[in-house]
């Protein structure tokens, strides 16, 4: 820096250095500059996703005897409706009579309540469409049908007509005893 | 004002002195270390895990941290972290902690209130229903929330430790009004109530809270000796960990910060010498 | 924005954008081949630090307000939350929290280097002024701001603040319960204090856009003050100060850093983490030390209106500088006596903050004084912070006039390119880029 040319015209290429070892470090700088950037737009994006507290957010536990048979009771979960219906001998038989036709989204009613608590079905209350809650023993299958975009569902909560591509979903839960469950 | 007249001197400004407060006076708190002071300070677990004790042995009788819930204990960082549980909500140990305690809740069917096993959701229950009750039951007194305890003070965790193992009977011609304590670690103006030597009010305050510690009065799950030392340098630490339970994250994120920081200027500068060599300015 | 364009579009969408809005063009003439004195020293690269920190406060500022409540009852626990339980939450927040404070170091640093180097002067008043509207929204902005986290500090600083406006005679009152919503700061109060915080930011970035534009109609001005003869003075903005406010801002950054990851609280009050409570003062309230010199004039006043008459004058004064000056050479380097009025002046802001930080009656020196005058004792801050506004305001109003008329400057260049050939301290060119020495 000593031997400064007065007046030098600002051109990059005046001396006769290698370019790329110039160049390199220009690169290396913008690099360092985007990566400085990329570093921190992810705590800032992460930031979004569900928190400490919410992730915490206490499994619940149920007490069946409230349900009576042929109804369901709806309780909050995880801020989202949890159906629990208390399903009648014939429902149960109209749901297993189903399990080969030609579902969207196949399953079994088996496969869809804990072994021998047949009667219990838990789902969530979300239709897999766009969202809605689907009303109790709506459409022509006895289950429930969506106000939103009339996706029909039946009394295994499986989905048989209508825009919504999937069953309603089952929670993770467990029985603690023979009347009281824990979902989550 | 001692960190803020720190901060000043890290801006380069020249501050004369610390301030004293209006009519106030306390002692400097004690010159006591932990492991966590320090940019690679980190926090130990054994002495944070000895100091819940003590808060929920001793402190937590009169005292809130309604910031805290049980999972925060076995949370990436906290006492009881365990990394074969990264969800602290299945941690058995923080579980069976939670379910030592018992917290209030609603009975969905009744409407009650009604009370049951803490679970690790479950934020730490207050002693007191609200403001009043407390009040009430501490001589008028409010035992404040130790949530943010060790940075809602001067000094911090020192000041905490200090305060806590401080406690003094008053010095003759100091007359405390029944129910008062004396602690030359609380700040406060003892004038009124001295009756000595103008010039010598002692310092310190009348404090509303008993001497909380005792030898002996936490037992400590590791064997240490339970002395008023130990259990005041341990719930102190315990209070700076929940004050920012993020400590640690935040000083590993800030060494790899450092260290590209560093790097980028050091390239940005070469960059910049490199393009104004020919410029004569 | 100033002079010929030399962007020529290189590709056929570039010339049929170009031709409807020509934002390539704007973009290349702004930030690009924008020509710069190619003598400016590294008291000149705050500009570009300020323009990242107004937008590192803005995103923090916006994440923040997506897990902030402001409610009176739930501020204080949801700002713990962010610190706690939010993913990253004590990141952005200790960012945004010291942030304002880099933000406002960074401003001063701009302020005082303008002041030394005379560049509110003729043709840069309007750049000036529009600099000073926005250190204004930053008050207010950070005023705002420092209420939100509801804690001791918050609470009873708005409570002082919003009292100053009482002061004015007749209307003060109604207009200090109007600005409350109620009969004291409440929740209300923090409510639109919320709503202003998160407005004012846009309007300084607003601001800051007729400030560069203002900047681009007579360029930069430069340490020697003296106006861009020829292009030899100059450089294209981009790659030479871009790549060197980089550097800057590099470094500036590794500060913040330091604040952010390893001193978090270092410039905030240990009685700001208890919650806001409405019926017990803290024993030592003080504003955040941005504003303290401003506090300290206030409180140099015995009288209530006059102080808050003093404060606001402070503040005023700056915006009419350029019509008090009377000098015809802009930089200091050739103004030998103005530069030392002008270092007393930093002392004396240095000194009103000391102040402002100090109980009114506290001793200066501890252990001594005795001797009263009027109302305080000689050795005590409110003293001290007189002598401190006094100068302050003769600084401008008596000591800047009638200097400039009085004073014989140094012989000024001819031209940028010419002192650099004649100024023995600037042949090895080390590491600075400037040529001169300052504190």
């Amino acid at each position: 820096m000593a031997d400064t040319v007065a007046g030098a015209s600002p051109d990059l290429h005046a001396s006769g250095e290698d370019p790329n070892r110039r160049d390199f470090i220009h690169i290396a700088a913008g690099v360092a500059a985007l990566g400085a950037v990329g570093g921190l737009a992810w705590p800032f994006i992460d930031q979004m996703n569900p928190a400490g507290d919410t992730l915490a957010l206490a499994s619940i536990e149920f007490d069946l005897g409230k349900v009576v048979e042929g109804q369901q009771v709806v309780v909050k979960w995880r801020g989202k409706p949890l159906f629990v219906r208390y399903r009648t001998a014939k429902e149960i038989e109209a749901a297993i009579k189903d399990d080969h036709a030609d579902l969207r989204d196949p399953a079994t009613d088996e496969s869809r309540h804990k072994p021998g608590k047949a009667q219990y079905l838990v789902l969530v209350g979300v239709c897999t469409h766009l969202g809605c809650v689907p009303t109790f023993q709506g459409g022509d299958y006895g289950g429930w049908l969506c106000p939103c975009h009339g996706s029909v569902y039946d009394t295994s909560g499986r989905i048989r007509k209508g825009p919504a591509p999937l069953n309603l979903a089952v929670p993770d839960y467990a029985f603690l005893s023979d009347s009281k469950i824990k979902v989550g | 004002m001692l960190r803020k007249g720190f901060a000043f001197a890290a801006l380069g400004f020249v501050l004369i002195a610390g301030p004293v407060l209006a009519a106030t006076t306390e002692e400097e708190p004690a010159d006591i270390h932990w492991s966590f002071e320090g940019p690679f300070g980190k926090f130990d677990k054994e002495q944070v895990q000895r100091g819940y004790k003590v808060y929920r042995e001793v402190c937590s009788a009169c005292h809130a941290m309604e910031q805290m819930s049980f999972r925060n204990l076995g949370q990436k960082g906290g006492p009881f972290y365990d990394p074969k549980y990264p969800n602290p909500n299945n941690n058995p140990v923080v579980k069976s902690l939670a379910h030592d305690i018992q917290v209030k809740d609603i009975d969905t069917d009744t409407g009650d209130v009604i009370s049951r096993p803490a679970t690790p959701a479950d934020k730490f229950p207050a002693p007191f229903a609200n403001e009043y009750a407390a009040r009430a039951s501490n001589g008028g007194s409010l035992p404040p929330d130790l949530s943010v305890m060790a940075k809602a003070r001067e000094g911090g965790p020192r000041y905490i430790y200090s305060l806590l193992s401080g406690f003094k009977t008053p010095p003759a011609g100091l007359t405390l009004p029944a129910g008062k304590y004396y602690d030359p670690y609380f700040p406060g103006d003892l004038s009124g109530s001295w009756h000595g030597a103008a010039k010598a009010v002692p310092e310190g305050g009348a404090i509303g809270m008993p001497p909380p510690l005792a030898p002996g009065k936490v037992t400590f799950d590791d064997g240490k000796p339970s002395t008023v030392k130990e259990e005041a340098t341990d719930v102190a630490a315990f209070l700076m960990w929940a004050a920012e339970p993020k400590m640690e994250e935040r000083k590993q994120f800030g060494f790899g910060a450092m260290i590209y920081l560093l790097i980028f200027s050091g390239l940005l500068y070469a960059s910049y010498k490199r393009l104004w060599r020919n410029v004569e300015h | 924005m100033s002079g010929h364009s030399t962007y020529e579009p290189k590709s056929g969408f570039e010339r049929w954008l170009d031709s409807r809005l020509p934002i390539i063009r704007f973009a290349n003439d702004t930030i690009i081949t924008f020509p710069t004195p190619k003598n400016l020293n590294y008291w000149w690269t705050f500009g570009g630090v300020l323009s990242l920190m107004l937008g590192i406060q803005i995103v923090t500022g916006i994440i923040l307000a997506m897990h902030y409540v402001p409610n009176a009852d739930l501020a204080f626990n949801s700002v713990e939350h962010i610190r706690r339980d939010v993913n990253y939450g004590w990141l952005v927040q200790f960012m945004h929290a010291n942030g304002a404070s880099m933000f406002f170091l960074a401003v001063y640093i701009h302020i005082f280097r303008n002041l030394y180097y005379g560049s509110y002067k003729a043709p840069r008043e309007v750049l000036w002024i529009l600099g000073c509207i926005i250190y204004l929204l930053m008050m207010a902005t950070g005023f705002f701001g420092y209420v939100l986290p509801w804690g001791q500090m918050s609470f009873h600083g708005a409570v002082v603040i919003t009292n100053l406006i009482g002061a004015i005679p007749v209307v003060g009152p109604s207009i200090t319960t109007l600005l409350w919503g109620g009969f004291a700061v409440d929740n209300p109060t923090l409510n639109r204090f919320f709503s202003l915080h998160y407005l004012l930011p846009f309007m300084i970035a607003g601001v800051v856009g007729l400030h560069i534009w203002a900047l681009h109609v007579p360029g930069n001005n430069n340490p020697t003050g003296v106006n861009v003869k020829s292009e030899t003075d100059t450089v294209p903005f981009h790659p030479y100060y871009t790549v060197k406010d980089g550097f800057a801002i590099s470094v500036f950054l590794i500060v913040y850093a330091a604040f952010v990851f390893y001193m978090p609280d270092a410039l905030g009050d240990a009685a700001n983490y208890i919650k806001a409570n409405p019926l017990q003062t803290p024993q030592h309230i003080v504003p955040e030390w941005y504003l303290l010199p401003f506090y300290a004039i206030l409180r140099a006043v015995p009288n209530k209106l006059m102080g808050v008459l003093g404060m606001f004058a402070a503040i005023g004064t700056l915006f009419v500088l350029p019509w008090l000056d009377t000098s015809k050479v802009r930089s200091m380097r050739y103004r030998p006596t103005a530069r030392i009025y002008y270092f007393i002046f930093i002392l004396a802001c240095l000194v009103l903050g000391v102040c402002g930080a100090h109980a009114p009656d506290d001793l200066v020196i501890p252990h001594s004084g005795g001797v009263q005058f009027l109302d305080a004792d000689l050795d005590s801050y409110v003293w001290l912070s007189r002598i401190g506004a006094l100068y302050y305001f003769a600084y401008f109003w008596v000591i800047t006039p009638l200097l400039g008329l009085t004073e014989t400057p140094l012989p000024v260049p001819e031209s940028i390119s010419s002192p650099v050939l004649s100024h023995p301290a600037s042949a090895p060119a080390g590491a600075v880029a400037s040529p001169e020495k300052r504190g």
